[in-house]
């Protein structure tokens, strides 16, 4: 079961780098690079319970952290063309 | 084939996928996000190699922070990548000299996991079975950090409180 979810995920992580590549508006690329973080979260997960070691899901809760941070960084310079005067604007 | 190979391989195809895109594209705010798809697998790839720390620093570093300061130097020169003048040539020898040095220095390396490699001849054995009368310590990963590379850990530890007190003095300035 670990190894058909593991095998879809990667499947996924393919049409998600497929969408990055491609994606017509900013909006897609960003949307396909959260869901990627998301994608590679669960990946790690899977991982450990594959090789029985479920001990790495605290990294993969790291990475579920640093996708946040980037894509809010991402969406902020998007709506105020900088990241750091959004509060003297 | 075991499973682990199978998801090595994938994560080394999707690896070079994005590389081939990421010199594609011209739109830079989609490089960047790219560059967060790359490390990300890498990181995933680390993780199947055993490299946990490695891993973790990978995320951290190159997924989280360098998004961010790309970001904000998207901010300051614009969007669009200007077209290079400069020839094509010069740029592919220096990349194929290097990468031919690189894959000739790989020629001598150890198989990966060969248990007679010298990093597990050499030193290792020692610190398992003598760092207990040597230095005293049950715990032989801190033998190691604290005796027997301890000049390196006391470097490390310089760099570190050095790069805290340069984020001090750089965010903890009163705004009057």
């Amino acid at each position: 079961m670990f190894i058909s979810a593991t095998i879809a995920i990667l499947v996924v992580m393919l049409i998600l780098l497929l969408r990055a590549a491609l994606g017509p508006t900013v909006f897609d690329r960003i949307l396909a690079i959260n869901t990627f973080g998301t994608a590679t979260v669960l990946l790690i997960a899977l991982f450990g319970f594959l090789t029985k070691r479920p001990d790495f899901m605290d990294i993969a809760l790291l990475y579920a952290l640093i996708n946040f941070t980037s894509t809010i960084a991402v969406l902020k310079l998007f709506r105020y063309g900088s990241l750091g005067k959004a509060e003297d604007e | 084939m075991g499973i682990e190979t199978i998801i090595n391989l994938s994560l080394l195809t999707l690896l070079a996928l994005s590389a081939i895109v990421l010199m594609r594209l011209q739109n830079l705010l989609a490089v960047v996000l790219l560059s967060g798809i790359y490390s990300l697998l890498s990181a995933g790839l680390f993780v199947s190699l055993d490299a946990v720390d490695v891993a973790f620093t990978e995320a951290a570093v190159g997924a989280g922070l360098t998004t961010i300061l790309l970001l904000g130097a998207i901010a300051i020169i614009g969007k669009e990548q200007t077209v290079s003048r400069h020839g094509k040539l010069l740029p592919l020898v220096v990349i194929a000299i290097t990468a031919s040095a690189l894959i000739y220095g790989t020629l001598d390396m150890p198989i990966f996991g060969d248990p007679t490699a010298p990093i597990h001849a050499y030193v290792a054995p020692r610190y398992l079975f003598q760092s207990g009368e040597e230095i005293g310590i049950p715990n032989v990963v801190t033998s190691v950090l604290a005796s027997y590379r301890g000049y390196d850990t006391l470097g490390e530890v310089a760099v570190v409180f050095t790069a805290a007190i340069g984020v001090l003095l750089l965010l903890g300035k009163p705004n009057k």
